[in-house]
């Protein structure tokens, strides 16, 4: 914990380097679109670079660039000031540049110590008494606990992300790649891998932490390149980033990402009041043992044109309630009434005709299938209903105009209504499911982080969705770990914790306080 | 030439030759493969000592070109194609039933023991009719207990119908030597149908009507698993499961359903070629068909009319390759090793294709 405390002081002695890295004047064309146009960033040791931008800024092919998967049309790549070709991955950790990706790269069936072995030459065996040393002892310069003999398997995702951190950094990395390394991890974890970034800068490393979501560029960054459409757009140099405070930084970075100044919008509680209705959803001692994380007596209701809330931790029950209100999961006990009905026992698909509506977390899992056309994605709640199916057989005709209705109507990004969702990128694939969801006649919608790893453009439009749902008289419960979306889109937030409701309070001025007196209360128990 | 004109015949380049590769791939990922198989397949009967063009002339001139031989090659297509449908449903639903052999083997011969006890009482088509049926109920039965496993248990279903499979195809045996023993002859076997109380054959040909039979099941399979609201319960439950609990639909009654059509056709399957072709079984006949199949019907990426044209090629080489059998001396298993060499060569064409795709792309 010690390294912890010195990491901000350490940082502070040590001045920025000169470049370890750097692209001058690179461009990369694919088919039709110009991923990277022109771009040069400098990347120092001692330094986290962020690399900011929108979904499709061209982050990722900068990425390919640097760890050898991709080669720059025009333009060159320096390392330590020479001229560099980067022909491949294996000779990108070579010199130093260890990329550690969004999706694990492990081998979750093997131990962490044979996960280190690999890619060493194969006639040897392995010397894995000496990589377990090596796994400890660099786990503990880095302030890390990591065990060499745990199989991958059994580690969290952000134990797995650590863990190849590590392995970058034994294959003597001094370029570091985090790419989206937040995007999978909870809350709670990314705070731990932001002070990692620290602590590895604060040994000389450079890091480059690839994200799309301001508030952990300006935690954690010393510098900021922000991209636009493949271009670098702009740049905060250390000084200017130190010496601004937060909400000027974040008015700046929207100002280069958009173009645009979105003050407006960055002030928390936007939210108009709206006239609630009459109560449509009531859930009362709702139990269910079902899940991974038992639901234990739950209550509430929800009035139309109401949004409650449901603040927690991820994991904490949150998605079992969901699923046991939509019907995928049983409940054990309890009552779920939507406009004054019981609907405990209904199906999946009876709860959905009587107008209950599930937007899940889970797009690509169980969402869509990724293989299936967008037009089939937006009819898999309804295989065989009027009019898209006679008598059981197809209309392609009416499959395909309500498809383009849809593409239009909710603004989804697709080559055509044939194209298998799984291309599209995660905001458009969320914008096929509430095209699905919100159209039709509903009367509750449940949505599950309906924003998570969205980039900021789609988090916008799908909370201006979850507003407009509310406004036509809809009951929402909006599940999400993100409280600034709770106090900026609901009328009262309900805490969950362990499976329990804490308590709900009033979406007033003082929520913020009250929702983290429920949460630390629920640990005192 | 004005800027426009530039323009346009640049356009109209690029079209022609984006459309040229296109046919160009199409053709090469079609034939190419089918014939690296068949030169493939030469070399090893050049090491083998025959000459592979006179084998294959002969294989194609018996099978296809003389009269009888075509006959037969479509004769032996029927019971193919209803396992080929019995195989696309279930598998375009994700389920994987591997047991259609003894599904096969139980329905000829509950159909072989008990159609010829029948002559006589009723008229020959609803004899034929009956015979049908009770194919495709036997079928469905020996299917019956690897679905409930799957649909409640979450057994997997490789393992389970692969042993029914074994326990049927001995069960079978048993049942021919034992209890529907035909005590007219010595051999055991089951009674013989009689050849005019048999599937009626096509016009004045000696192809079996079970060819019909086959080719409206498979067409049929085609088009509910593709044009149809169950096609696509099926196919939703095959592609996601997850995404068909979430869209609310009951996959344990899908997956019963996927079973019971699939090893119904399987049995039905068996009862065409008793009551079409063979009109007994004798002991410890297997022509393990299924497991055949398998290869043909991916080679046709589950697709219908494709099977049709897999199932035809396999079928003339399997005639042409028994009559070679006879004349030649080169065993009538080869036809499988063509088959194998057809996955392996398509399966390389497949990954050529993407990987230069994915060059294209960079």
């Amino acid at each position: 914990m010690q390294a912890l405390d010195q990491a901000p002081a350490a940082l502070a002695a040590t001045p920025s380097g000169a470049p370890v890295v750097a692209l001058r004047g690179v461009t990369k064309r694919f088919p039709g679109v110009v991923a990277n146009d022109d771009v040069t960033i400098e990347i120092r040791s001692g330094e986290v670079h962020v690399l900011l931008g929108e979904n499709g800024a061209g982050k990722s092919t900068l990425v390919g660039m640097l760890s050898g998967l991709q080669q720059p049309d025009e333009g060159r790549i320096e390392i330590d000031g020479k001229v560099c070709v980067v022909a491949s991955p294996k000779q990108a950790l070579a010199m130093g540049m260890g990329t550690v990706f969004q999706h694990s790269m492990l081998v979750p069936s093997l131990t962490v110590t044979d996960n280190f072995a690999l890619g060493g030459p194969w006639w040897k065996r392995p010397d894995r008494a000496g990589i377990a040393a090596g796994i400890r002892d660099t786990a503990r310069r880095l302030g890390l606990r990591v065990d060499p003999q745990a199989l991958v398997s059994s580690l969290s995702l952000g134990e797995r992300q650590q863990v190849e951190i590590l392995r970058a950094l034994m294959r003597g990395s001094r370029c570091l790649i985090l790419d989206e390394a937040t995007a999978m991890l909870t809350p709670h974890e990314a705070v731990a891998l932001g002070e990692l970034m620290r602590r590895l800068v604060a040994q000389g490393i450079a890091v480059i932490f690839i994200t799309h979501k301001l508030n952990e560029a300006i935690a954690y960054g010393d510098r900021i390149s922000v991209l636009r459409l493949g271009r670098k757009v702009g740049e905060i140099d250390p000084d200017a980033l130190r010496g601004a405070s937060e909400s000027e930084n974040i008015e700046r970075i929207i100002a280069l990402m958009f173009g645009t100044s979105e003050k407006g919008e960055s002030v928390r509680r936007v939210q108009v009041s709206r006239r609630l209705g009459d109560v449509v959803l009531t859930v009362e001692g709702l139990c269910c043992d079902a899940g991974r994380v038992p639901v234990r007596d739950i209550s509430f209701s929800v009035r139309s044109g109401e949004i409650l809330g449901i603040a927690g931790i991820d994991g904490n029950g949150q998605k079992e309630l969901a699923e046991v209100l939509a019907g995928q999961l049983p409940r054990g006990s309890g009552s779920i009434l939507l406009m004054g009905s019981e609907m405990g026992g209904a199906s999946v698909g009876e709860r959905r005709n009587r107008g209950l509506r599930y937007v899940t977390d889970d797009r690509l899992g169980e969402g869509t299938v990724g293989t299936f056309p967008v037009a089939t994605n937006f009819l898999l709640k309804d295989i065989g209903a009027d009019p898209f199916w006679r008598g059981g057989i197809e209309r392609p005709q009416e499959i395909r105009l309500q498809a383009e209705r849809h593409v239009r109507d909710f603004d989804i990004r697709t080559p055509g209504t044939q194209t298998p969702v799984g291309k599209l990128s995660g905001g458009n694939i969320q914008k096929v499911l509430l095209a699905r969801e919100l159209t039709g006649a509903a009367e509750a919608v449940i949505f599950a982080k309906p924003t998570y790893g969205l980039d900021v453009n789609n988090i916008r439009t799908t909370r201006k969705r979850i507003r407009e749902a509310a406004d036509s008289g809809k009951a929402v419960v909006l599940i999400s770990t993100d409280l600034d979306e709770l106090l900026e889109l609901a009328d009262r937030i309900a805490v969950m914790d362990r499976g329990r409701l804490r308590g709900i309070v009033g979406n007033d001025d003082d929520a913020r306080d009250a929702i983290g007196r429920l949460m630390s209360a629920g640990d005192d128990e | 030439m004005t800027d426009e004109q530039v323009v346009s015949a640049t356009a109209q380049s690029a079209a022609r030759t984006d459309t040229f590769p296109r046919l160009l791939r199409v053709v090469s990922l079609g034939v190419g493969p089918l014939v690296a198989a068949l030169v493939l397949g030469g070399l090893v009967l050049l090491l083998m000592g025959f000459n592979p063009l006179s084998y294959y002339a002969y294989v194609v001139q018996r099978a296809i070109f003389s009269p009888s031989g075509l006959e037969a090659t479509l004769t032996r297509m029927g019971p193919l194609l209803l396992i080929a449908a019995s195989l696309i449903v279930a598998f375009r639903a994700g389920i994987w039933n591997l047991g259609g052999d003894g599904q096969y083997l139980l329905a000829a011969v509950f159909v072989a023991a008990i159609v010829p006890l029948m002559l006589g009482i009723l008229p020959v088509w609803t004899n034929l009719l009956l015979g049908l049926f009770i194919g495709a109920a036997v079928g469905a039965i020996w299917g019956l207990l690897p679905a409930i496993l799957k649909a409640w248990q979450g057994l997997n279903e490789i393992i389970t119908t692969l042993m029914m499979s074994f326990l049927g195809v001995s069960l079978a045996n048993v049942l021919v030597k034992l209890a529907f023993l035909d005590p007219a002859t010595t051999t055991p076997q089951t009674r013989t149908l009689p050849v005019e109380a048999r599937l009626p054959r096509l016009f004045d040909t000696s192809v079996s009507s079970g060819l019909i039979i086959g080719l409206v099941a498979v067409i049929a399979v085609h088009l509910i698993m593709t044009r149809t609201s169950f096609g696509m319960r099926l196919r939703l439950v095959g592609a996601n499961p997850r995404a068909a609990i979430h869209a609310g639909l009951s996959v344990p009654t899908l997956t019963i359903a996927v079973f019971a059509i699939s090893a119904a056709l399987a049995g039905l399957s068996g009862a065409v070629d008793i009551l079409g072709t063979h009109g007994n079984v004798r002991a410890d006949w297997n022509p393990a068909y299924s497991l055949t199949v398998v290869p043909l019907v991916f080679l046709a990426r589950l697709n219908g009319f494709g099977s049709i044209a897999y199932v035809f090629l396999f079928s003339a080489l399997t005639i042409g390759g028994e009559s070679a059998a006879r004349r030649i001396g080169v065993p009538s298993f080869f036809s499988l090793v063509i088959v194998a060499i057809l996955l392996i060569t398509l399966g390389l064409a497949e990954y050529l294709d993407k990987r230069h795709q994915e060059r294209a792309r960079r």
